[in-house]
């Protein structure tokens, strides 16, 4: 792992998330945050897909079922050259090839259209079964958001996860314990976390999902479960990167300020 | 009254032989795969049938994923479970992302019968033609539901097929066509044209004689592609009778009787009336009282026809 390319990669990430949810006018800054090193780290280091493969049947694939953190999922399409990164700054805007929730018809590389909450893992669960009746040997990555499990669909899927025994599917939680009406330990509870994910017959992993190192490890011992998928419990921080956005749910969906944007940028820029 | 057959027993066995012919044929069901006849499929290629259990939202999702490895999926439950249930998956996870993913639900409509109103879906129709780019399909017989099964599989794209619980008596044969975007002209009649899909065109099939009888020259089109509707057909139809008579099996709100209207009142607008389930939940009962009670007979037909007859 190039552990020095990937924090200058999630930096690269941070501005560019940043600057487009600035430039649009709306967008979800809080939740892009807390789940960018990951998918960075999946994007810029671990997974099978590139410029040249990314229509591949044996590429790997990324579910991002929290579509609001879609800022996120462009900013490593764009600068892995998915799609040129002048498309930036037309996202959310009319003609865009950057709608304001990822859609696969839209925009190259996106694996499906994400948005409405909690149908992703089902989406991830299918293409999982797939592969293995193909006997493609590609993995799945979905990240969940922690607000997002409210929905019981999300726990359908889970059940469909392990009835199939689907060693190719990695589920990362995007543990920020923010949703937009404030806490979710006080909306929907999911905690003990971990209990909870064993019994549903996942091999869980706990990590920090800001910490490569850790990232690292986990998809690591991911790649050594059989039989079972591997629920990853990322406990990480939204609006990571910038001091006063983080664990603020005021940046849920709000974009920033001029003045906020200006204090942010300086901060990304040298942290 | 002719022989009937099981339009759900004919989807399973036409599932069976296109999965003999294609590999890459799969489906799934929610835990109604006896009722729904996707059974016949999961016992000759149990590999390629998915049990998602009584989880119809993530049953959507899973066929997505698949659809995106490759497969052709056919999803079944009843219409109830299949529609109302999970629009938004419909909406958002299939036809958004543009998934080919076919849903064929079996039980529409009020002939559900005993098992009362929370199971007859008289509103799966206007659920479904509202989804942009959805393909609605409404077969009146065996034999139809046989071809418009295969045409399904071939077309690379969404689509939503709605089948009764009960046999429905044969109209047609194998040298008859059917399509997307097609109808099947019985007749064209010069004073009233009964445009009808489903369990509605046989009712209305015994009804042209009778309508004859009482010195008024009817026709009947069978309407059993909702959208995209026959639109040739329909412009030859308005040029040629003077009233439509919609009938079908559903609420006469937002399905087959809504979208030939605002056909006609484009193009030519043209007296109409319309005989469905007013708005109201049904019952329940056999599906003969549930059809007789809401108005789904012949004399219904003949009554709507006689009055719109009267006011030309």
């Amino acid at each position: 792992m190039k552990k020095e390319m990937l924090i200058q990669k999630s930096k690269e990430s941070r501005i560019e998330i940043l600057k487009m949810v600035y430039n649009a006018s709306s967008g979800h800054v809080g939740g892009a945050f807390s789940a960018i090193d990951i998918m960075v780290y999946l994007y810029f280091y671990k997974m099978n897909f590139s410029k040249e493969n990314f229509t591949s049947p044996d590429r790997d694939r990324f579910v991002l079922s929290k579509g609001h953190a879609s800022a996120a999922l462009y900013s490593c399409l764009g600068l892995k050259g998915i799609f040129p990164k002048e498309e930036f700054s037309h996202f959310r805007k009319i003609n865009s090839m950057l709608q304001g929730h990822p859609s696969r018809k839209t925009t190259p590389g996106v694996e499906t259209s994400t948005g409405s909450l909690g149908q992703g893992l089902s989406f991830a669960n299918g293409c999982a079964i797939g592969l293995k009746m193909k006997k493609i040997n590609s993995k799945i990555y979905c990240i969940i958001g922690d607000g997002e499990i409210n929905e019981g669909q999300f726990w359908e899927a889970l059940m469909t996860s392990s009835r199939y025994s689907l060693d190719n599917l990695r589920v990362i939680l995007d543990y920020n314990h923010l949703q937009i009406d404030g806490h979710i330990e006080e909306i929907k509870n999911p905690s003990p976390s971990v209990k909870r994910f064993e019994s549903f017959n996942f091999h869980v992993i706990e990590i920090n999902g800001h910490d490569f190192d850790e990232i690292d490890r986990a998809f690591t011992e991911a790649d050594t479960v059989q039989g079972k998928p591997v629920f990853i419990i990322a406990h990480t921080v939204k609006g990571k990167g910038v001091s006063f956005m983080e664990n603020n749910v005021n940046f849920h969906g709000t974009p920033p300020k001029k003045e906020e944007f200006e204090k942010a940028m300086k901060e990304l820029e040298n942290g | 009254m002719g022989e009937k057959k099981s339009l759900r027993e004919t989807y399973g066995k036409t599932l069976v032989n296109l999965g003999k012919i294609h590999n890459d044929i799969v489906v799934l069901d929610a835990d109604l795969a006896k009722s729904t006849k996707t059974e016949l499929f999961k016992k000759e290629f149990p590999e390629r049938f998915f049990d998602m259990g009584i989880s119809e939202a993530d049953m959507i999702g899973t066929a997505t994923g698949l659809a995106s490895a490759g497969f052709k999926c056919f999803c079944s439950s009843f219409a109830m479970f299949l529609t109302g249930r999970v629009y938004d998956q419909i909406r958002n996870s299939i036809a958004y992302p543009h998934w080919n993913v076919k849903l064929v639900s079996t039980h529409a409509g009020i002939s559900v019968g005993e098992d009362g109103a929370s199971h007859q879906c008289i509103e799966d129709i206007a659920l479904m033609n509202v989804i942009p780019g959805m393909t609605v399909l409404c077969p009146s017989d065996s034999v139809m539901t046989e071809a418009l099964t295969r045409e399904l599989y071939e077309y690379e794209s969404y689509a939503y097929m709605r089948l009764p619980r009960n046999d429905l008596e044969l109209l047609y044969d194998e040298k008859d066509s059917f399509g997307i975007g097609k109808s099947f002209v019985h007749k064209i009649g010069a004073d009233i044209t009964i445009i009808a899909c489903g369990a509605m065109v046989s009712v209305a099939k015994n009804t042209l004689l009778r309508f004859q009888s009482m010195g008024i020259d009817a026709g009947l089109v069978d309407m059993y592609s909702i959208k995209p509707l026959d639109s040739k057909t329909l412009e030859e139809v308005l040029s040629k009778t003077k009233g439509l008579l919609v009938a079908e099996e559903h609420s006469v709100i937002g399905g087959l009787g809504s979208s030939v209207a605002h056909f006609a009142s484009e193009k030519k607008p043209i007296k109409m009336s319309f005989v469905g389930i007013e708005d109201v939940f049904g019952e329940s009962g056999t599906p003969d009282s549930l059809f007789e009670k809401y108005n789904l007979t012949e004399e219904a037909i003949l009554k709507k026809g006689k009055i719109l007859y009267d006011s030309f």
